[in-house]
């Protein structure tokens, strides 16, 4: 028996929709298997996961909040893979956004420095975040580096460096010796939508840059040139798109929405600096730059598929003693299921076995 | 021991997982195939080793845990890859994201447990002999079969048929596949054996190199060893080179903490990454008259019947 695999004539458009649903599914079931196979009823625990985290408010805010970082990285990253330039260093300059947005509120902490101090932050540390991936972009081009392998490193320069910080210069002096710096000043803060709530106004810049990518790859001239370069190359070549300088623009454009996601989370959500301050975003948002089809609206929803993940992982973890790492399991499964799934887009499977008999799998 | 002695010895010690995963991508490369997920297979290794080693109290068994977790793992990689056509790229990221998921699911139990390293090989009178004895022949096990394995490679690359078919599929599928030569069987293969090796590589970790396992052992170990075959321009002796000079990076920057120099261990912490970028840089400026990568490497391959 072999699988054939034959080109359709045209992509297949209902496939497009239906994949990532198909991949939903798919992960769903391998998941309750994996329940199972832990001792756990999959019932029980798919339910903790996925029906749980919907049914209150706080869970609706925290998935929200979870949400926010995803979706900006995963835009900035779909820009990126559009063009067919790879950058997986987003981790990397998520923290270094952090960094240095974090340095403002450090230095400006109790003086009374006027209400500048919040943009203050939110640009210079997208400034750092895109300057951090233009590192590896100006070496892809002027050197032909794999940008692959050198965003990737930077990701772990960055987190050391993190570390010094708040382990040394940044130090809380009355944070009994924790490697944190101390709590933000109001404002230095993000301010929250809902008193009492967690939700923040980091959730509406997220939805802005969605619609500013949407208008960016549907409404212009520039998107269009990111579409075909990553496309059809030698198309673009003709068309006279300088691919490198895409590659530039696009890595800068990823890094600053990272830089970004990375102060916003520090200024909101955790409130002070300190390692550990992203469970992966950098890495999750390419799952969800994938499983949103690298379409601004198709990432919203997957941002905010994947962060339930996230808050259904931590109730699982309370409710039924289910492992952390079960979510990470659960990411990278899904993720296969989406590349697979996207397969079925271009090609049409065969079964094949040895006797000529041909079956027909799938549509 | 002489203190150049220990450095020698740990200097071997930090090159070896690397020399065995690059070899194991090496090979994987030259038949066209990029798999990004060897640090995904490689602490899936690392996971297994440990976990079978202090499951049976036996090495080998632990290193033979670590290569089927590798293969296992590199066959989901092959699957999607060459039986679907999916996009290399994404589907190594992919990988790497589930080994780590995964091996922190089959770590968790193993955490804080420790079991006995690995046995140094020890020779009556040649180890004794002084400075080269114990480096030369005191080392452990996997530090001799990572030189063996790397050897058996430029052999078979180089002086055998199979060797220069596999050679033939990563430069052009296509002539490959009309000579009637099976590709996609042929990278299945070497896949597996990049899976094999990376497998290996990481359950030397815990096995030889430390005797415990922590979470993320590999540390990006994984990614350095695809950079040094970037380094290698796909070469297996500038390969051995490659994974020595960074264990020698690895060392210096554990060394240079215990002579008390004034820098911030986390800046030298970041040397070997730091360095993988400057290699890089400085490798692809220096080959800017042509690419020495394998020709079809990356590229999908759909026979058309």
């Amino acid at each position: 028996m072999q699988l054939v695999l034959e080109k359709r004539a045209e992509r297949s458009n209902t496939i497009a929709l239906v994949s990532p649903l198909i991949a939903i599914g798919l992960t769903i079931v391998t998941m309750s298997i994996l329940f199972a196979v832990l001792g756990k009823n999959p019932l029980l625990a798919l339910h903790a996961y996925f029906i749980a985290p919907l049914t209150d408010g706080y869970s609706l805010q925290e998935i929200a909040v979870k949400a926010t970082p995803l979706v900006m990285i995963a835009i900035g990253l779909s820009l990126c893979y559009l063009a067919n330039a790879w950058n997986i260093g987003a981790e990397g300059q998520f923290l270094i956004g952090a960094v240095a947005g974090s340095w403002i509120a450090v230095k400006t902490q109790g003086t009374d420095a006027g209400a500048w101090v919040l943009p203050a932050m939110l640009v210079l540390a997208a400034a750092a975040g895109a300057l951090y991936a233009l590192i590896p972009a100006i070496c892809k081009v002027k050197f032909g580096a794999s940008e692959i392998l050198t965003s990737l490193m930077l990701v772990y320069v960055a987190d050391l460096f993190l570390d010094y910080l708040v382990r040394g210069p940044w130090r809380d002096p009355q944070g009994f010796n924790f490697p944190t710096t101390a709590e933000f000043d109001p404002v230095a803060t993000v301010p929250v939508l809902i008193e009492g709530g967690r939700l923040h106004l980091g959730t509406i810049i997220a939805l802005l840059v969605v619609a500013a990518a949407a208008v960016l790859l549907g409404r212009t001239i520039k998107g269009f040139e990111i579409r075909v370069v990553g496309a059809a190359p030698r198309a673009a070549r003709f068309g006279g798109f300088n691919a490198n300088q895409l590659v530039v623009l696009t890595f800068a454009i990823s890094g600053a929405l990272a830089g970004l996601a990375g102060i916003i989370e520090v200024a909101g959500p955790v409130g002070h600096l300190q390692p550990g301050i992203s469970p992966g975003y950098g890495f999750t948002a390419i799952i969800v730059a994938f499983l949103g089809r690298l379409n601004p609206i198709g990432i919203l929803i997957a941002g905010l598929f994947l962060a339930l993940t996230f808050i259904g992982g931590e109730q699982a973890q309370i409710a039924m003693k289910i492992p952390l790492d079960v979510t990470k399991v659960f990411q990278g499964i899904l993720l296969f299921y989406v590349l697979a799934c996207d397969s079925l887009i271009l090609y049409r499977f065969r079964l094949v076995f040895p006797n000529r008999q041909v079956a027909r799998v799938t549509g | 021991m002489l203190l150049v002695e220990a450095i020698i010895l740990s200097v071997l010690a930090a090159s070896t997982p690397l020399l065995i995963a690059a070899t194991g991508e090496l090979v994987t490369e030259r038949s066209g195939v990029l798999n990004l997920g060897v640090e995904g297979m490689m602490i899936m290794g690392a996971a297994c080793g440990f976990a079978g080693a202090w499951l049976t109290g036996s090495t080998i068994i632990g290193a033979l845990c670590g290569i089927v977790a590798g293969i296992l793992m590199s066959l989901i990689f092959a699957l999607m890859t060459l039986g679907l056509a999916v996009n290399q790229v994404a589907t190594g990221l992919a990988l790497t994201i589930l080994g780590v998921g995964l091996s922190g699911l089959i770590g968790a139990g193993f955490v804080g447990e420790r079991i006995a390293p690995a046995a140094h090989l020890d020779l009556p009178v040649l180890t004794n002999i002084p400075l080269v004895g114990r480096v030369v022949f005191g080392e452990d096990g996997l530090v001799y079969v990572s030189l063996a394995l790397i050897i058996g490679v430029w052999w078979f690359l180089y002086r055998t048929r199979p060797g220069l078919i596999l050679r033939a599929c990563g430069d052009n599928h296509v002539s490959a596949h009309a000579l009637g030569y099976p590709v996609l069987r042929i990278r299945t293969f070497a896949v597996m054996f990049g899976g094999a090796c990376a497998g290996l590589a990481g359950a030397y970790l815990p096995l030889a190199y430390t005797p415990f396992f922590i979470p993320g052992m590999t540390a990006g170990r994984g990614w350095i060893a695809l950079a040094l075959v970037v380094f290698s321009s796909w070469r297996p002796g500038r390969l051995v080179v490659g994974a020595y000079l960074f264990g020698a990076v690895t060392i210096l920057q554990l060394h240079a903490q215990g002579w008390g120099i004034g820098v911030p261990s986390q800046f030298m912490s970041a040397l070997p990454y730091l360095a993988t970028v400057i290699v890089l840089v400085l490798l692809s400026r220096a080959r800017t008259g042509g690419s020495t990568a394998p020709a079809a490497l990356g590229t999908v391959f759909v026979p058309d019947r």
